[in-house]
C-alpha cells in the first residue's frame, strides 16, 4: 500500500477492445433512465391493441379449457391409435422454449458470456410465462383433472385404495421436473429483479408504486456487504439452474425414450430433446426482442452484436438437431429392426410427410443462412428466421409423437389424425396467455437486467479510465 | 455508557439522532479507493453502496467469501435424503409396488425425482441463506430516508460510516472521507 506508482492508465489499444456491449459511451444513469422508462412512462399506443388481442386469445384458450374439461378429452381429435397429439405437443414446444431463457440466465453466466446481461431478464421471464403455457397441456389432457389434486396422481399423495403414485414412471419423473423448474426459475428471477426494484422504488414518484416496488425489493440499497451475498447467492444458483435446465428436457425426452414405441425408444433423445429446446427457447428470445429492440429504442443495449450471438447460437444448435435426425435415421437402419426402420420410412415418406420436410426445411435448412454474417446481422432475415425455427421446432414435436403412433403394429389399427377446432383454439389460445403476462411484465417490471448491465460498462470497471481510474499498479 | 444514556435522555425531545456519516463519489474508482482507507483505518460498522456489484470491492473492505454455498449445500442433501426417503417409504414400503419382480427399492428409478428435489431444497436453501445472511428484508432503513442516497440505485456510490463504530468521532472520520476525495458528506439521521 505504501508505494503508490504515477503510472498514468491509458484506454487500452483498440485492436483489443471488443465490440463493446452498451454502444454509444452511454453513461450508468442513462442504462436507468432508458430501461426503467419503458415501464414507467406513458402505456404506448401499440400496447392495448397488443393487450387486447392477447387477453381475446387467452379467454378463447379458457374456454375451450372449460370445455373440454366438461365434455372430455373427446373434443380434442386425438383417439385410438394417437392418443398423444396436440396436447403433449404443445406441452413439450412451450417447455422447449424455456430452456433458452435458463441457458441464457444459467449456462451463459456460468461461462462468463456478459453479453448475457441485456437479454437475460426478458429470456427468463419468458421461460417462466412458457412454463406456465406448458403446464396446462399435461394436466388437461388428462380428463378428468379433479383427480390431478385430490386425491392426486400429480402430487404425492395415497389414491382412494391408499396406493401411492408410481416413481418408476418417466410420467412422474415429469411432474417433479417440470414443477421444480418452474420453482427454481422464477426464484432465480426474482433473485435478479431484487437490485432493480430497489431502482424502481427510488425512482417511483407515486406512494403506491414506492410502496410495492419496495415491499419486493425487501430494503435494498446496494450494501457491498449485501452484494458479496447477492453475487455468491447468484452463482449458485446458476450452478443449480444448469444441471436443472439439463434434466428437465431429459425427463421429458424419457416420457417417449423409455417406452417401447419404435420411433421412441432411443438413447439419443436426451442430449437431442435439449439442443433442440435451446434451438428453439433461442428462436423464441429473437421473435420476442427484436420487436421490442426497435419498438422500444434499445439498439444501444441490446445491440447487433448480441443478434448475431444468438444466431450463432441457433446456427450451433439447428446443426446438432440436424445431426440428431439424420443419426436416428442411420441407427434405425444400422440397428436392423424392422419396426424401427418403418417408423422412420413411415415418418419421412409416410402421410405425414408434409410435416417432417416442413420440420427439416425449419430447423435444419433454414438456421444454415446464419453462416453469413450479413445475414446474422440482417434484423428483418433473423426475425424471419426466427419464427421458422419456431414453426419448425413445433412440428418436432409433432412429428415425433404423431408418426410413431399412427400406425400400430397391426395396419387394421392404422389411423391418421385431425385436428378439431378445439385443438386449434386451445394451442392458438396459448400464444394469448404467453402475450398477456409478456406484455403485463414489460409495463410493470424492467425489461432488461438494469445492475447487470451497468456492471458490464467500462465506466463500473474500477480499473478503466472511465471508471475514475487514475493511477494504476497498486492491485 | 452511562453517560451517553444519560445524554440521550436528557435530549429526549430530539426525534432524531445521528446514525451514519454519508460520503458520496461518482466513480466506482473513486468509492474503491476510499473503501481502502476506511479499511485499514480500522473501521467495522461500515459499508460501500453501490448501483451494482463493484468488482475488487470485497478485497477493497477487507471481506472474506460468502458463506452462502454452506445453505446451497445443506440444502441439497436434505433434498437428495428426502426424495430417498419419500419414494422408499410410498413404493417399498407403506403400499409396496411389484413391478416386474424388480427390487420394490433402488436408488436408480428413485434418482431423477430425488435429483430435482435436491436442486429445488438447495434453491430455496440460497435464497433464505443469501437474505438471512443479508439481514432482509428491512423495509425501513436510515439510509432509504435520505433523498441524496436515493441515487445509489442510479449512479452514486457511497461510503456509509454508522456511528455506532467504536473508532467514530465526528471530526476525524468526517476528515478521512473528505481526503479520500468525496465531493459531499453529510450525516445522516435515525428517525
Amino acid at each position: 500500500m505504501a508505494q503508490v506508482t504515477t503510472v498514468k492508465v491509458q484506454a487500452p489499444p483498440a485492436e483489443l477492445e471488443r465490440e463493446p456491449l452498451v454502444l454509444n459511451n452511454r453513461g450508468l444513469g442513462w442504462i436507468s433512465d432508458k430501461i426503467a422508462g419503458i415501464a414507467e412512462g406513458k402505456t404506448p399506443k401499440w400496447w392495448w391493441p397488443a393487450f387486447i388481442i392477447s387477453v381475446t386469445l387467452m379467454m378463447m384458450m379458457f374456454t375451450c379449457v372449460a370445455y373440454l374439461i366438461s365434455t372430455g378429452v373427446g373434443v380434442w381429435g386425438l383417439n385410438q391409435p394417437v392418443g398423444w397429439a396436440w396436447d403433449i405437443t404443445n406441452f413439450v414446444f412451450w417447455i422447449g422454449i424455456g430452456h433458452a431463457g435458463t441457458l441464457i440466465s444459467a449456462v451463459l453466466f456460468l461461462l462468463r458470456q456478459k453479453w448475457r446481461t441485456s437479454i437475460n431478464r426478458a429470456a427468463e421471464a419468458m421461460t417462466l410465462f412458457a412454463v406456465v403455457c406448458a403446464g396446462i397441456f399435461p394436466v388437461i389432457h388428462t380428463g378428468r383433472i379433479w383427480f390431478a389434486l385430490y386425491p392426486g396422481y400429480l402430487i404425492p399423495a395415497p389414491n382412494s385404495n391408499a396406493i401411492w403414485p408410481q416413481f418408476r414412471s418417466p410420467l412422474l419423473w415429469d411432474v417433479f421436473a417440470v414443477s421444480t423448474y418452474g420453482t427454481v426459475s422464477l426464484l432465480f428471477w426474482y433473485v435478479g429483479l431484487v437490485p432493480d426494484l430497489a431502482t424502481m422504488r427510488d425512482r417511483a414518484t407515486t406512494k403506491v408504486r414506492k410502496f410495492a416496488y419496495g415491499l419486493f425489493a425487501h430494503g435494498w440499497t446496494g450494501a457491498n456487504r449485501h452484494w458479496r451475498h447477492y453475487e455468491t447467492a447468484y452463482l449458485r444458483l446458476a450452478g443449480l439452474s444448469t444441471p436443472l435446465v439439463l434434466s428437465v428436457h431429459s425427463i421429458v425426452s424419457f416420457d417417449f425414450a423409455v417406452s417401447q414405441v419404435p420411433g421412441w425408444h432411443t438413447t439419443i433423445f436426451p442430449p437431442y430433446f435439449v439442443a433442440g429446446a435451446i434451438f428453439s427457447g433461442f428462436g423464441m428470445v429473437l421473435t420476442l426482442m427484436l420487436p421490442l429492440r426497435t419498438i422500444c429504442g434499445l439498439q444501444d443495449v441490446i445491440t447487433l452484436r448480441h443478434v448475431e450471438l444468438m444466431g450463432k447460437v441457433i446456427l450451433a444448435t439447428g446443426s446438432i438437431v440436424g445431426y440428431a435426425y439424420a443419426m436416428e435415421f442411420f441407427i434405425a437402419w444400422y440397428g436392423g429392426n424392422p419396426y424401427e426402420k418403418y417408423a422412420f420410412m413411415n415418418r419421412a415418406f409416410g402421410p405425414y410427410w408434409w410435416a417432417y420436410w416442413s420440420m427439416v426445411s425449419c430447423n435444419v435448412i433454414c438456421p444454415q443462412l446464419f453462416w453469413f454474417k450479413k445475414i446474422r446481422r440482417h434484423v428483418v432475415i433473423v426475425f424471419i428466421i426466427s419464427i421458422f425455427v419456431n414453426i419448425g421446432m413445433w412440428f418436432e414435436r409433432f412429428v415425433i409423437i404423431v408418426t410413431s403412433l399412427h400406425r400400430d403394429y397391426l395396419p387394421s389399427s392404422w389411423g391418421y389424425f385431425m385436428p378439431t377446432w378445439v385443438d386449434v383454439c386451445t394451442f392458438i389460445g396459448s400464444f394469448g396467455l404467453f402475450g398477456t403476462l409478456f406484455l403485463l411484465f414489460m409495463r410493470f417490471l424492467p425489461i432488461i437486467a438494469i445492475s447487470e448491465v451497468k456492471g458490464v460498462t467500462p465506466q463500473a470497471d474500477p480499473h478503466h479510465p472511465l471508471g475514475g481510474a487514475k493511477s494504476g499498479g497498486h492491485h | 455508557m452511562a453517560i451517553q444514556s444519560q445524554s440521550q435522555v436528557g435530549a429526549a425531545p430530539v426525534l432524531s439522532r445521528p446514525y451514519a456519516l454519508l460520503a458520496e463519489f461518482d466513480t466506482p474508482a473513486d468509492a474503491l479507493h476510499a473503501a481502502e482507507k476506511v479499511r485499514d483505518a480500522g473501521f467495522r460498522k461500515w459499508d460501500v453502496h453501490t448501483p451494482f456489484a463493484v468488482h475488487g470491492m470485497d478485497a477493497a473492505m477487507g471481506l472474506k467469501n460468502s458463506k452462502v454455498g454452506w445453505f446451497s449445500f445443506f440444502g441439497g442433501v436434505l433434498g437428495l435424503t428426502t426424495g430417498m426417503l419419500m419414494i422408499w417409504y410410498m413404493n417399498g414400503f407403506d403400499y409396496q409396488i411389484v413391478v416386474g419382480g424388480k427390487p420394490l427399492f433402488s436408488p436408480l428409478y428413485a434418482f431423477p425425482v430425488s435429483y430435482e428435489l435436491t436442486i429445488l431444497f438447495a434453491s430455496f436453501a440460497t435464497l433464505f441463506g443469501m437474505f438471512g445472511l443479508n439481514r432482509l428484508p428491512r423495509l425501513h432503513h436510515p439510509l432509504l430516508k435520505n433523498r441524496r442516497f436515493l441515487q445509489v440505485t442510479h449512479d452514486k456510490f457511497f461510503v456509509v460510516i454508522e456511528t455506532a463504530d467504536p473508532r467514530y468521532s465526528e471530526t476525524e472520520t468526517r476528515k478521512l472521507l473528505e481526503s479520500s476525495g468525496s465531493k459531499h458528506i453529510e450525516m445522516v439521521e435515525e428517525a
